[in-house]
């Protein structure tokens, strides 16, 4: 009887249950969460991936916020469709500096981890003041207010702070100079192109919302949609070393 | 409560129970189905075989890896291998041949336009639309009006290279903005858009329209308004119009002209896939 008596005993002492509850529902974790963050092989060696540019950064924020990763993924899998669809299946490299990352699980709309370069910016205006009036059979909401509304990015130097010190490789310059990059995105004759793209290599500056009055938020979105999964060049890179 | 006893059969149902009671309320212990039992007890050891064959557990420094060394990326990768050699198979001829020689052979002809509308419908609906009529600064590809030239190389080269695209070889053209004041007076600016529309009897002529015309707009558009190709400049002597044939839109045109952009498409679409999309939007009806 010496079993039940130890299940009376764990039954019976609070103390007791919920160190044996947090044992028992930490094994999933431990077998398969753990060594993620510790495998070599969780995260494959490639060129290209760089962390986000101040205003791809902020534009990621405003999706984030717009919850646009609710209908939208960022995940291609090793599915032939998708492949044949989407272009060449997500890598963990990609989205290494995401947090948190968009990989999303929910597919209302197509999956957006390679609409990089895959339309002009003046279709991403149109689509955000009425995706009706390019895609009829959309059922997307329409997001046409960010193109009126200003950008605030008062805080982009916090935040890049904060992400180098949860271990993103910004340097202190691409800390200092962030606000003078954001503004260098959105205008090709800016002073600090160079430096930006120094920085950011294949960042793409322009400015995407044909308003050269002020940044929108618009301006940001484009921008972190216009690079999405183009910082791997696919042609030079070698599959075979990452097989899993 | 009496101990250390069998446990109490239900008189009701005749089941035994599990012996615990909450407020005068007993749960009855139905055993499992044995099918159940026994279809659980075949997929744990179903599972050790698994482990063995296929790619597992984590390890302290890589991961099982499974004895058949399967790769769910590798397999993708065979299997779009495969599918396009099928593909190359069954149409790969069109690539070595002529679009004239291709129109010639019925069904490789057919394979291609059905291929092209698919890959329409995937990668060019979302600008040009599912039937191809365009939109507001978005080419309609059924008729006859060619910015970049509709013959089957010229549009091969426009869904390639792209227009004002990243591409080296891209299209590119870049109208003069006419800013009001600056480079023309409004009134020059009304006339020349009234004379562009008079070619198609929907704008007023003026002697002012037509000698501004001449001076500013005939370098590319032609004299009469015919366009040229191989500059990017539209036809403006018919009824087609990208971004609107209003006397309004035709003025805003002039004073800020507005520049559309199309994606390069070489770096997205295979070979086979370019081919098949030039022959499906060339046959939609404009082509040349």
């Amino acid at each position: 009887m010496a079993k039940r008596s130890l299940q009376k005993t764990l039954e019976k002492n609070v103390f007791l249950l919920a160190v044996g509850t947090l044992l028992a529902i930490s094994v999933g974790g431990i077998v398969e969460v753990a060594p993620l963050f510790y495998l070599d092989s969780t995260i494959e060696e490639v060129e290209g991936v760089r962390p986000y540019s101040p205003l791809e950064l902020m534009g990621r924020e405003i999706y984030i916020r717009e919850g646009c990763y609710v209908c939208h993924s960022q995940q291609i899998r090793s599915l032939r469709d998708e492949v044949e669809r989407y272009g060449h299946y997500s890598l963990a490299a990609e989205s290494m500096y995401d947090r948190p990352f968009q990989w999303g699980s929910k597919r209302t709309g197509p999956d957006l981890a390679r609409v990089g370069g895959r339309y002009s910016d003046e279709w991403h205006v149109l689509h955000m003041r009425d995706p009706r009036s390019v895609v009829p059979e959309s059922v997307m909401p329409a997001y046409s207010w960010m193109e009126t509304t200003p950008l605030d990015y008062n805080m982009v130097s916090k935040y890049l702070e904060t992400l180098a010190t949860l271990g993103d490789p910004y340097s202190d310059e691409a800390i200092l100079m962030a606000f003078k990059d954001l503004e260098a995105q959105v205008d090709p004759d800016h002073e600090g192109v160079d430096a930006l793209m120094a920085r950011y290599p294949k960042a793409v500056v322009r400015n995407f919302d044909a308003n050269s009055e002020e940044i929108t938020e618009l301006d940001a979105l484009i921008a972190y949609l216009q690079m999405l999964g183009t910082l791997v060049d696919f042609n030079t890179y070698n599959n075979e070393n990452d097989f899993r | 409560m009496s101990e250390d006893k069998r446990p109490e059969r239900d008189d009701h149902t005749g089941v035994e129970t599990t012996g615990h009671e909450w407020d005068g309320i007993k749960e009855l212990n139905n055993p499992l189905p044995r099918w159940w039992v026994w279809s659980w007890l075949v997929s744990i050891v179903w599972s050790i075989g698994y482990w063995v064959v296929m790619p597992s557990w984590p390890l302290l420094t890589s991961y099982l890896e499974g004895t058949e060394n399967y790769s769910s990326r590798q397999a993708v990768l065979e299997e779009v291998a495969a599918i396009k050699e099928r593909r190359i198979q069954f149409g790969g001829k069109m690539l070595h041949i002529s679009y004239d020689e291709i129109r010639e052979d019925d069904t490789l002809y057919d394979f291609a336009t059905r291929g092209g509308k698919s890959a329409f419908g995937l990668h060019c609906a979302q600008c040009h639309g599912l039937g191809a009529t365009g939109a507001e600064g978005i080419a309609n590809l059924n008729d006859d009006d060619w910015i970049w030239g509709g013959s089957e190389d010229e549009i091969e080269a426009t869904i390639r290279y792209g227009v004002r695209s990243d591409h080296l070889d891209t299209h590119y053209s870049e109208m003069p903005a006419f800013t009001p004041d600056v480079m023309l007076s409004p009134e020059e600016i009304s006339a020349t858009a009234n004379y562009v529309l008079s070619f198609t009897n929907l704008g007023e002529y003026s002697e002012l329209g037509e000698n501004t015309f001449a001076d500013q707009c005939s370098f590319c558009h032609g004299e009469s308004g015919e366009g040229m190709r191989e500059v990017g400049a539209p036809k403006l002597n018919d009824a087609i119009w990208l971004y609107g044939g209003t006397l309004e839109l035709v003025t805003q045109q002039i004073a800020s002209p507005r520049h559309g952009v199309m994606p390069q498409w070489e770096n997205r679409l295979d070979e086979m896939t370019i081919k098949q999309l030039t022959l499906y939007v060339h046959s939609l009806g404009g082509g040349e």
